[in-house]
């Protein structure tokens, strides 16, 4: 019960601080948006086509939202030293490391529901299944947070989190079939897109909003849960020997 | 209440704390006096569960936590050497969010939060935010979080560093204060005049290593087997120098100033023989008086640092001047 009491508190501070400020909000509102409008002038492709899109607008948003704050608030935390205080504190790494990721979760979620929204609004999703998709939601943002957590804490600045974070995050976006299937790479960089957690987010987003995944939904979300395991696993490893060195 | 055997601890080639014990028992404020760099900060970090040591054992409150640092955590408070609260918080929110860290209700913290800016005299600034707040008001503010949850242990590094004579002195009586409370206190320092006032023990700390450990009231006491004695006179210290040296030639006699005269000697001073010498020499002794030796003292003969090394820390660390 106390450490759940540390949890909950935690979470609202960082969804205080962090999270909820306007810059962010606007952000994650803004910035489907803009892709939305990107594709459909680029590709010049009708409203009938935004279900084509939408599976990468999805894992961007999410990416995007739950690895942008995340990666500051830690390393920024750590450089601030208040990190320390939630070191100090009796309850275990792994619900503090819980805590401090479940703020940056809820915001790739809430993130990836924007577009949905706004394609909802502009064309027909009757076709969706749903029961798919907001599992898998949850799973790419756990994912990616955790991708977000481990960067943070490999890192001892902010900017190096972010170049780092970035280092990362843009050739997910190519690599991971999200806007052209993964046949479609040169065969040297195939191997790539089947390390990248993404790619099996990506299949589920294509297979639950387009029925057009190419590989068993169970073995995406089976890869998918034991990526957001390692990464967790590793990241906690990492704050064990760097920070409490 | 603390219990701590050869910890060691190296950052590469540089050993911060080498193999250093010492326990401090349960009520105690326990001083931790030593220069820059000493090791004090890494020995709390260790203490605390920040820092991992390299070798040895530490036991708080029986529990074994060279192992699981987190087994002891909520027995302790600490009290960091740079204030680490959140600064976009307020005063208040900063201590209800440190209480909710140890599973406090919220009732219990904001009431415990109130009351804790009561006592530090922050209440007029509990709903500013930290970051505006001045150097003496974060520092009782990070004290006051230290003890949010009322830890019968209190870690406190350096409290008083670069904070005015004023806030130094309150800062100070509250710790004595929570120490006659009950509450175990660490303190570390490099203001000999606040380890000599606070603390019951004290462990001088040099280059990693503990050279001394003592009660302070035995530090200031041991004095080599050598007794001084001080004589205020009325006039012609000089003279009355020469007179005493001459009748008692086992006794060492300096001037100090014009009226001032100290007698050393290797065994008691018998003092009645030395006044009665002095008012046959036409003298008016107005004072006599045992002199001891200042922690200071004792600090520069154990450690072989200078004072004046510690005093230009203190110049160095701002405009606290220890008082
Ligand atoms: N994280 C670290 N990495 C490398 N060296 C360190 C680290 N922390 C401390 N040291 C070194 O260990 C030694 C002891 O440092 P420590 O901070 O414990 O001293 P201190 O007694 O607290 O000094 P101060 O009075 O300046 O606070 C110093 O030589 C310091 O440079
Ligand atoms: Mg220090």
């Amino acid at each position: 019960m106390k450490s759940w009491i540390a949890f909950w508190n935690i979470l609202t501070k960082d969804m205080r601080s962090y999270y909820l400020k306007p810059p962010n909000i606007s952000w994650g509102v803004l910035f489907p948006l803009v892709w939305i409008a990107m594709f459909s002038i680029r590709s010049g492709l009708g409203m009938e086509s935004l279900p084509d899109l939408l599976p990468g607008l999805v894992a961007l948003s999410i990416l995007f939202g739950a690895t942008s704050v995340l990666s500051v608030t830690v390393t920024f935390e750590k450089k601030g030293r208040s990190f320390e205080r939630l070191l100090l504190a009796p309850i275990s790494l792994e619900l503090l490391m819980l805590a401090k990721t479940a703020g940056a979760i809820l915001f790739g979620v809430v993130n990836a529901f924007v577009p949905i929204l706004i394609a909802s609004l502009l064309t027909d999703l009757s076709a969706v299944k749903w029961t798919i998709l907001t599992p898998v939601v949850f799973l790419i943002a756990v994912s990616s947070t955790f991708l977000g957590l481990f960067i943070a804490v490999s890192v001892k600045e902010v900017f190096e989190a972010q170049t780092f974070s970035n280092f990362f995050r843009f050739p997910m976006i190519f690599l991971c079939g999200l806007f052209f299937p993964i046949e479609h790479l040169p065969v040297w960089l195939r191997p790539v897109a089947y390390v990248l957690p993404l790619t099996y987010g990506a299949d589920v987003l294509h297979a639950s909003i387009r029925h057009a995944g190419r590989m068993p939904l169970t073995l995406d979300v089976g890869l998918l849960a034991a990526f957001c395991g390692i990464l967790f696993v590793a990241s906690l490893r990492n704050i064990r020997q760097k920070w409490i060195a | 209440m603390i219990e701590v055997r050869g910890l060691t601890k190296a950052f590469g080639k540089i050993i911060a704390v080498n193999d250093i014990s010492f326990s401090v028992r349960n009520g105690e404020m326990f001083g931790f006096l030593g220069p820059n760099g000493a090791g004090k900060t890494t020995t709390i970090n260790m203490l605390t569960g920040l820092a991992r040591p390299d070798a040895g054992t530490i036991r708080i409150a029986g529990i074994d936590c060279s192992k699981n640092p987190k087994a002891a955590q909520h027995l302790i408070g600490v009290v960091p050497d740079e204030s680490n609260l959140y600064p976009e918080l307020t005063g208040f929110e900063n201590l209800c969010f440190c209480a909710s860290l140890y599973g406090m209700r919220k009732a219990g913290r904001q009431a415990r939060a109130d009351q804790l800016l009561e006592t530090f005299g922050l209440a007029d600034a509990a709903g500013r935010k930290f970051g505006g707040y001045s150097k003496g008001m974060k520092r009782k503010l990070t004290i006051a979080a230290g003890i949010i949850h009322a830890p019968p242990i209190l870690f406190l590094d350096e409290p008083t560093t670069g904070i005015d004579v004023a806030s130094a002195r309150r800062i100070r009586q509250l710790i004595a204060a929570l120490n006659a409370a009950g509450t175990t206190v660490f303190l570390t320092t490099h203001y000999i005049e606040e380890a000599e006032r606070l603390c019951r023990r004290i462990a001088f700390i040099v280059k990693g290593r503990i050279v001394r450990t003592d009660a302070v009231e035995d530090l200031v006491c041991q004095t080599d087997g050598r007794h001084t004695v001080q004589f205020t006179v009325s006039n012609d210290a000089a003279r009355l120098c020469q007179k005493i040296t001459a009748e008692f030639p086992n006794l060492q006699c300096q001037m100090v100033t014009g009226g001032v005269i100290r007698v050393e000697s290797s065994g008691p001073v018998r003092v009645g023989s030395l006044v009665r010498l002095l008012e046959d020499c036409g003298a008016e002794v107005s004072e006599a008086r045992k002199v001891r030796p200042s922690l200071e003292d004792v600090f520069v003969r154990v450690t072989g640092i200078e004072a004046g090394t510690m005093k230009q820390e203190k110049e160095k660390a701002g405009k606290g001047d220890g008082a």
